[in-house]
């Protein structure tokens, strides 16, 4: 059984239990423990059950890579599944399930699909489930989809808090062991701005476990004097429990910092997210430990050498009594020293090496049965092992002995970390010698300027030896710090001895011969359960692309994304495809390298901050006033106000009749004001419309259309002369901004000689409008100026002063009724509104929202940006041929227009639609359809309602459409397709209503 | 060999030795009567050229292995909610070639119709829904508009109530689904080797061989072969591969990403698209939640992508659905998308003689790989259009005829 | 994430403060343009994979309008220069010329 050791455990305090519980069942750990060194402490051996084939799985490793320990924490709307149990550190009241089986962890119904994995190889879903088509969909998915899939997913609205955090930095130094303390200090010293990040608590990484001495003093000390020394600058920053996840182009770095924990109250902040702009990154990630493939190597008991160390040296946890150590290189002896030295068994050490070294003699002397060129045969047990069978490596699998124990610690070599190395494109080679997959310092990932974004170091760089990795972080740092321009000085470094280590030699299946049925119990990759009979059978189904047998078998996608499984299932693809491993390559490492919260990445935009609301001045009078609103791209405008029980429909229809009858008010503010002004600004309009606006008088208004250069109306509005330099054209409420970055474009980038100044005044005013019969004695009532027909004649505007206010007011019209638009400074936008509010009630004047607006607008045939245009409608196609301007040479979109599919006869062009039957209004976006169909068969559509309404004043539905050859055909009946079937209209003239003459004066 | 449950049954008991090649791996002969290069839409083109056309001393090029470029990196998602006719037909053969493909290849590429629904928020969008599903349906596509108490039904988990973008309905496409997307290719290679295409992979084109305008092979990392009929079928490097013919695209190649968390137990049942912003998102039969968004915003042939498009896409899940926050993203890469000046594609006869381009497939290539591939082959065989591609013509951009899904203009980075 | 620095404000600017406009250096078509120099302008793109010659906004800055000259394959930056200009600078060229001594500009 797995327990704690009475003695030991840097990491953890002894005097401080920690409560929690695993599926239910109440635990004690103690303050320091990782989950899962608390569950070993506590005999769980079995945490989880693999996705495939439901097999048992225990702990694996110590950290990241573990691809085993999959729990679901918390409860409610805190229920966070696929969590780490090796990097979630223990606190009161932590509450933990595991996944991935039913009815419960140690009895799974899901188990009965490793009884038959011979029917269910790599890919077998590929070449079954085909036939009745309908059972794939009713009977077939749901049942793989209810198997798949990890944790149960979060299902409330997640309560906490994440927020960004962006930092600068001269130096980022990725990893905070020996390496990465190595290099803070180079360029720390040499005063450049440092920031260190490490994704585990404490600093030091494998240092303190792995190394006796450091130069003359205990590894710990040594680094508990670099961190002091750190800490001390003001210019470096070290951060634990953040892990660098990404990095990205230009030396951008994305960190995840793990900052709440659960333990505290909803509303916690979680995660912060650390987005780094760095000059260079050290990368001083380190390397992982690789398992080995034999026979049943996923029970769980079968640990990565480093991993056992971890948990008897870091947490005095001792993962089983009797231990046999599987390697094919030096390093694993370390574990055996290690648990020799904690008291514990070490029954064999089974060392595929023909030869081991020096080491195997040192172990022999602290009284441990060493073998040479042994493998394992089998390892036997289901929920916890019993026993290893042991055989030659060079051979088949014969059994030569066998031994009880409860513990594998393997080691099949160490892997550098290089996935963030290969995030932007850094190059990996192939090192026979030490048997991985190295960075290639000569193809590093670029910075913007072309040169080195990245130097790698220490183990991360393949150095396995202390003496190597010291020099190697010193060498690089210097590199790297000297190319920033500053000073390096690595004097403080300490001597270690030349370290003499006999070279791994690459063992990818144990034994070398294993017999073909037995590799169907290998295992690869332990979290989706590839082994390595998978992985040969994609190649004899012609898999053979590292790409096609990840996708094939899924070997390394799951939640570890390979971690420990990606460079044997690769040497497995080449021993089976008889190729050198750099042939095969390795797959492509992604971002991130360890999986972040979606939470963090959105950070604070969420909920309504999600994006922003504009709000016009008046904003909150219309919310207090019964205001149902609507977004306009990013504004909000009451779509009408309800008063007392009516319906938005009741209101939409008492809003119209108020501005037909009497006078109506609106909230005009979001129209775009762009303020266009210079020598050369009538030249430039007249570019930008397709009206001639350089003939516009100061004092007066004309309303013109803006195309794109492919010809296409984009927006619209009125265009006022305020003097000879000087413009203020009006834009639709969603094209402000585009227009007025679309001004800027083609003065900056093609008329940059023109002397024209454009500004977006949008904001500065409020804007109101006032329509209606009594509109002019409404605002004449205000006091202040005259509005009469000959001081403020149709399409003029004036300045002057209306109760008070500074104001430009614009006679123009969207209504067809008497109408003005005042203009105010926005400040003083709320108190006019509210005088006007009061002022109309006199006049049985009512405020109206964008409904009405639209509805009014369409009874007198006005087009709408949006309804009738989607940017594949020209002037031309709405009738607006008034508005193109003949006498100019060009405009935007001028010669466009002048192709041939936008002049064939045939284009669907605007008229009006008045149904046949019935008092509803035509389906928005309905289609009217020919009686003949097209010359494949189809059905064809010959037109289509583009806006559609019931007029209050008209009390009939109208409607506007776009109909191939539409205006010729007055008076014909077309026959639109609706939901509940046909519904017929008559082609009319798209004005439905005309207001009386007196309005207009 | 044909596949079934009872071929797995014999194989799984004589130890699963027995199962053979999916797909042949030949040395290239030195002529063919169609070259086919890029095995994406390619490998469907040289599938219905033997399959619909009987022509079969193909070949299809691969420069990398099958697959690698957008068929497995794409949301794999499958639908034919267009609205402009040119494109709606099309889009419907296409799911109607998917509904059909596991049954006529005997492989299973889990074409999972599980729906499709768009969701919108406001009364503007609600009316483009209506006109998009009213194009549908007149199509003979199935489109259901669904109101919100209908929509709450279906998606309990989605945030009506959302502070700034209210969900109000959604237009339902219950034909829509996803597919497997590597098993695509697989499916069509197995099939089309089987007919005699032969599947070339790690052949890179270097050269098109032009005589007296005429195309008349190719020149490859493998040697030049000769080819009667040459079909371009490449997405993101369109344009460089129609350089080596001296011609010019209106397409340029720009980075679209997508993203996957670790697996979850089943949350969603088709795909949700967001109406207010970047973010669509469904869930694989793996139980990771996959999910996109735009375009990084600018020329790149990178196949990585950036974090901005990220952060987009995790704000607008977290919008729509604000559970979402502690599930982690686990995964995120990038292809080269060939971004045609108005959004659609290109199928078509070059001013080359017997050298086709297929192309300009923006974001819609994967759903469009049936479709595209069947079209192509029917191009290539007869000399003319198929009726249903018949409007993705080379000369559009110079006519006006411009088929603009979204109205956004010759702006390759907004569609 | 990009950074290209302004050369009219100064500033290093992440991609998240820009905007990209396409290609430079296209030559519009208007008035008497054949249908075929319209397409040149409006839709025909170089499109390479290596040095690209590209417009950006400072729209979240100064909100100018520049180009920038750079390498779509590996995102290096050769030079950023005023977009009030009808062709790459020299320096630019030279600097495209000394990191990739075989180029042409096309």
């Amino acid at each position: 059984m797995s327990t704690r050791l009475p003695t030991g455990g840097v990491l953890v305090d002894r005097n401080k239990p920690v409560r929690f519980s695993f599926n239910g069942k109440k635990m004690t750990g103690l303050e320091g423990d990782t989950l899962a060194s608390a569950l070993l402490a506590g005999n769980v051996r079995v945490v989880g059950r693999s996705f495939k084939y439901h097999r048992h799985r225990g702990i694996v490793g110590c950290g990241p890579e573990d691809p085993n320990g999959l729990m679901t924490l918390g409860t409610g709307n805190r229920l966070t599944p696929n969590q780490q149990a090796t990097t979630t550190r223990l606190f009161e009241g932590l509450s933990a399930r595991s996944q991935n089986h039913w009815p419960s962890l140690e009895f799974d119904l899901g188990g009965v699909v490793d009884k038959v994995s011979s029917l269910t190889p790599a890919g077998f879903y590929y070449k079954t489930f085909i036939q009745p088509r309908r059972a794939w969909k009713h009977v077939y998915e749901p049942l793989i989809r209810q198997a798949a899939g990890l944790g149960r997913p979060p299902r409330d609205r997640d309560p906490d808090l994440y927020e960004h955090f962006h930092a600068h930095v001269d130096l980022l130094v990725i990893g905070g062991g020996i390496s990465g303390l190595i290099a803070a200090s180079i360029a720390g010293r040499a005063g450049l701005r440092v920031l260190l990040l490490e994704q585990f608590w404490e600093l030091g990484g494998r240092t303190p476990v792995d190394v006796e001495m450091l130069g003359d003093e205990a590894p710990r000390d040594w680094i508990a004097e670099r961190v002091e020394e750190l800490n001390a600058l003001e210019n470096v920053h070290l951060r634990c429990r953040t892990c660098a996840v990404g990095v990205y182009d230009h030396g951008y770095v994305l960190a995840n910092e793990r900052v709440g924990e659960g333990t505290g109250d909803e509303g916690e902040l979680r995660n912060r997210l650390w987005r780094i702009r760095a000059r260079k990154i050290i990368l001083a990630s380190g390397a992982i430990e690789r398992p080995l493939c034999f026979v049943n190597n996923d029970v769980p008991g079968v640990m990565l050498a480093s991993a056992v160390r971890d948990y008897v040296t870091n947490f005095g946890v001792s993962p089983g009594d009797r231990t046999v150590v599987v390697t094919n290189n030096d390093d694993a002896y370390r574990t055996v020293n290690c648990l020799v030295r904690a008291g514990l068994d070490v029954p064999m050490v089974v060392d595929a090496r023909p030869v081991p070294g020096p080491v195997a003699a040192e172990a022999k002397e602290l009284g441990v049965n060493v073998v040479s060129n042994r493998a394992i045969a089998n390892v036997e047990g289901t929920k916890g092992i019993t026993g290893v069978s042991v055989c030659s490596q060079a051979g088949e699998g014969t059994v030569l002995e066998r031994l009880d124990c409860e513990v594998v610690a393997v080691s099949g070599g160490w892997s550098p970390a290089v996935h963030l190395w290969s995030h932007c494109s850094g190059r990996l080679r192939w090192d026979d010698t030490r048997a991985m997959f190295r960075p290639d310092r000569t193809r590093p990932p670029l910075a913007s300027d072309g040169e080195e974004q990245m130097v790698v170091v220490g183990s991360a760089n393949g150095m396995l030896q202390l003496d190597k990795v010291i020099a190697d972080a010193a060498e690089g740092t210097v590199t790297a710090v000297r190319a920033l321009g500053g000073d390096a000085d690595p004097g403080f470094l300490p001597e270690v001895a030349v370290q003499s280590e006999s070279p791994a030699s690459p063992v990818w299946l144990m034994p070398n011969g294993m017999d073909l049925r037995t590799r169907a119990k290998a295992w690869i990759d332990f979290q989706n359960d590839v082994k390595v009979s998978d992985i040969e059978l994609a190649v004899r189904e012609g898999f053979e692309s590292s790409e096609h047998v990840k996708r094939y078998t899924t070997l390394g996608m799951a939640t570890d994304q390979g971690k420990t499984s990606n460079i044997n299932g690769l040497a497995i693809l080449a021993r089976s495809l008889n190729t050198p491993i750099e042939q095969t390559g390795t797959t492509t490492f992604r971002p991130p390298y360890t999986a972040v919260p979606m939470g963090a990445i959105a950070g604070k935009a969420r909920g309504s901050l999600f994006k922003p609301t504009r709000r016009t001045p008046m904003d909150a009078w219309h919310d207090a006033n019964g205001a149902y609103w609507e977004p306009v791209g990013d504004w909000r405008r009451p779509y009408c106000y309800l008063q007392g029980e009516e319906s938005v429909d009741e209101a939409v229809r008492r809003e119209c009749l108020s501005v037909r009858r009497s006078a109506g008010i609106i909230d005009a503010s979001t129209l775009g004001k762009i303020l266009v002004s210079g020598p050369d600004a009538g030249r430039f309009l007249d570019m930008m419309y397709t009206n001639m606006m350089s003939t516009l008088r100061p004092g007066r208004c004309r309303y013109g259309l803006m195309c794109n250069d492919n010809g296409f109306l984009m927006d619209d509005g009125v265009v006022a002369r305020l003097s000879d330099e000087s413009f203020l054209c009006h834009t639709t409420t969603g094209g402000a901004d585009h227009i007025h970055g679309w001004m800027e474009e083609w003065l900056q980038t093609e008329w940059w000689d023109w002397q024209v100044h454009v500004v977006n005044i949008t904001e500065q005013f409020a804007q109101i409008g006032i329509a209606g019969p009594h509109a002019r004695k409404l605002l004449s009532s205000l006091g202040g100026m005259n509005l009469g027909a000959e001081d403020l004649p149709f399409m003029c505007w004036i300045d002057g002063q209306l109760a008070g206010h500074d104001v430009r007011v614009f006679r123009i019209s969207f209504s067809g009724e008497l109408s003005f638009e005042v203009a105010v400074r926005g400040s003083e936008g709320l108190e006019l509104w509210r005088k006007i509010i009061e002022a109309g009630q006199n006049f049985d004047a009512g405020v109206y929202g964008t409904e009405a607006l639209h509805i009014l607008r369409a009874e007198v045939g006005f087009i709408m940006i949006g309804d009738e245009t989607d940017g594949t409608v020209t002037p031309q196609d709405l009738g607006l041929t008034w508005a193109l301007s003949r006498k100019k040479e060009d405009f935007l979109g001028k010669r466009a227009q002048e192709r041939s599919y936008l002049t064939s006869p045939d284009r669907w062009r605007l008229v009006g639609l008045l149904r046949v039957e019935g008092n509803t209004p035509l389906a928005h976006g309905a289609y009217a359809v020919s009686s003949e169909n097209s010359e494949f068969g189809h059905t064809r559509m010959i037109g289509r309602v583009t806006s559609s309404y019931y007029s209050p004043i008209l009390d009939r539905p109208i409607a506007m459409a776009l109909v191939e050859n539409g205006p010729e055909m007055q008076g014909t009946i077309l026959e639109f397709v609706e939901k509940d079937g046909r519904v017929r209209a008559e082609i009319v003239d798209p004005v439905f209503y005309h207001p009386s003459a007196a309005a207009r004066n | 060999m044909r596949y079934s449950a009872l071929r797995i049954l014999s194989q799984g008991l004589s130890g699963n030795r027995g199962w053979e090649r999916i797909w042949r791996d030949p040395e290239p002969k030195t002529s063919y009567d169609v070259i086919v290069i890029g095995a994406g839409h390619g490998m469907a083109a040289g599938y219905y050229l033997a399959a619909n056309h009987d022509v079969r001393n193909v070949a299809v090029l691969e420069k990398g292995w099958l697959g690698s470029g957008n068929t497995g990196r794409n949301t794999t998602i499958i639908r034919s909610n267009y609205l402009l006719p040119e494109n709606q037909p099309f889009y419907e053969l296409s799911l109607q070639l998917w509904e059909q493909f596991e049954q006529k290849l005997n492989f299973n590429a889990m074409v999972s119709q599980r729906g499709i629904i768009n969701l919108f928020h406001s009364d503007a969008q609600r009316d483009a829904s209506v006109r998009r599903g009213n194009a549908m349906l007149l199509s003979g596509a199935d489109a259901v508009l669904l109101d919100e108490g209908r929509l709450r039904k279906m998606c309990p988990y989605l945030d009506f109530d959302n502070a700034r973008f209210p969900i109000r309905g959604g237009l339902w496409q219950p034909r829509g689904g996803t597919v497997r997307h590597d098993a695509v290719s697989w499916g069509y290679a197995r099939a089309a080797s089987k007919l005699g295409v032969d599947l070339i992979q790690n052949c890179e084109v270097t050269g098109l061989v032009i005589e007296q305008g005429r195309c008349v092979g190719v020149e490859t990392t493998r040697g030049r072969i000769a080819a009667g009929k040459v079909a371009v079928c490449v997405a993101g490097s369109s344009s460089r591969v129609m350089k080596l013919a001296g011609l010019k695209l209106p397409i340029e190649s720009h980075v679209l990403q997508a993203f996957v968390t670790e697996g979850l137990k089943p949350c969603l049942p088709g795909v949700v698209t967001f109406g207010a912003g970047h973010f669509y998102i469904s869930q694989s039969d793996k139980g990771g939640l996959v999910f996109g968004g735009g375009l990084d915003g600018y020329n790149s042939y990178a196949q990585r992508g950036n974090l901005p498009a990220l952060e987009d896409v995790c704000e607008g899940a977290m919008a729509i659905m604000p559970m979402m926050g502690r599930a982690r993203m686990l995964r995120m890469w990038g292809g080269v998308m060939d971004m045609s000046m108005d959004g659609s594609p290109i199928i078509d006869q070059t001013p080359i003689k017997n050298l086709y381009f297929n192309g300009g497939w923006c974001y819609g290539g994967f759903k469009a790989t049936p479709a595209s591939g069947y079209c192509t082959a029917h191009l290539v065989a007869t000399g003319t259009p198929h009726e249903h591609a018949a409007d993705f013509r080379l000369d559009r951009f110079q006519r006006g005829h411009l088929i603009d899904e979204k109205g956004a203009g010759a702006q390759p980075n907004l569609h | 994430m990009l950074k290209l620095t302004c050369p009219y404000c100064g500033i290093e600017a992440d991609e998240t403060e820009l905007h990209g406009g396409g290609e430079a250096h296209l030559e519009r078509a208007a008035g008497g343009a054949g249908d075929s120099e319209l397409e040149q302008y409006l839709f025909i793109r170089s499109n390479p994979r290596g040095v690209h010659f590209e417009r950006w906004h400072h729209i979240h800055g100064c909100g100018k309008w520049f180009h920038a000259a750079r390498c779509t394959e590996t995102m290096e930056v050769f030079g950023t220069y005023s977009a009030q200009t009808l062709r790459p600078p020299e320096n630019t060229l030279s600097e495209i010329k000394r990191r990739r001594p075989n180029w042409v500009n096309a």
